[in-house]
């Protein structure tokens, strides 16, 4: 182990607790995308019929002005990614040893969430 | 003495991927897994469900094409193994979220929540599997 001064007198880099921020927000991103799903569920199925109109009101319906429906999807849509990067993460950290590879993967892993992301948000605020 | 020695337990140490199928995980173990493999499934898959989702939002000529899309038998086949990660991934996350809050920690709940999240997720399947191909 080497000592805490050679590593660094500002912030640990290595060690217990490192993960714990993760951790946490592994946990809360999927509160708030259970919320959502249950919201999203009770919306389809309180929907008179399955309808264009009705489909696209889920997600661009307004209250006092704001886009209530764009912005909670946009929300959903970031903790979705963000709950997907630390779960990867931790798929390549487990089963993939070079550093090499690992880092090839990890930046794979963000260019296709940053692109979904990118992709839905896009989508959704266009119209 | 009895002559007839007990089989020695079989031994699984630093197992090899050729092992998986003869180590028998318990409920807890399979649930655990298939949480990492429906997770991982949804995340190679979601640009195809963006793309879904664009287009049945952005028009209502994009929503009747997306229809037709997935109603496709092979998409359907896909959406049903997506539509149960889903539920599987949601199922055993609720359970992670209360072993966290310390709750159903010891062994026989904890082997009776894992089974309990099987279950409901493949029920749930079932039934979005039904409104799926439109037998209900």
């Amino acid at each position: 182990m080497v000592p805490i001064e050679k590593i660094g007198t500002k912030r640990l880099v290595v060690g217990a607790h490192y993960g714990t921020g993760e951790f946490i927000i592994q946990r809360v991103t999927a509160i708030i995308l259970a919320i959502y799903t249950l919201v999203l569920l009770v919306g389809i199925l309180t929907m008179s019929g399955f309808t264009y109109a009705g489909w696209k009101n889920l997600f661009t319906f307004t209250c006092f002005g704001i886009p209530a429906g764009q912005v909670l999807a946009s929300l959903a849509m970031f903790s979705l990614a963000w709950h997907a990067w630390i779960g990867v993460r931790d798929i390549w950290m487990d089963y993939v040893k070079p550093v090499g590879i690992r880092l090839l993967l990890l930046v794979l892993t963000i260019l296709w969430l940053a692109g979904s992301v990118v992709y839905f948000v896009h989508t959704l605020w266009r119209n | 003495m009895s002559d007839t020695a007990p089989k020695p337990r079989p031994q699984f140490r630093n197992i090899n991927v050729t092992d998986l199928m003869h180590y028998r995980l318990p409920m807890a173990g399979k649930v655990s897994i298939l949480h990492r493999i429906s997770g991982a499934a949804l995340f190679l898959c979601l640009p195809l469900l963006i793309a879904l989702f664009a287009m049945s939002f952005v028009s209502e000529a994009g929503f009747a094409s997306m229809s037709k899309v997935i109603g496709h038998p092979l998409m359907k086949l896909i959406l049903l193994g997506l539509i149960w990660g889903y539920l599987h991934h949601f199922c055993a996350g609720i359970r992670y979220l209360l072993l966290d809050l310390h709750i159903g920690v010891d062994k026989e709940s904890a082997a009776k929540s894992a089974s309990v999240v099987m279950g409901v997720s493949l029920a749930l399947t079932v039934v979005f599997g039904l409104k799926l191909f439109g037998v209900w």
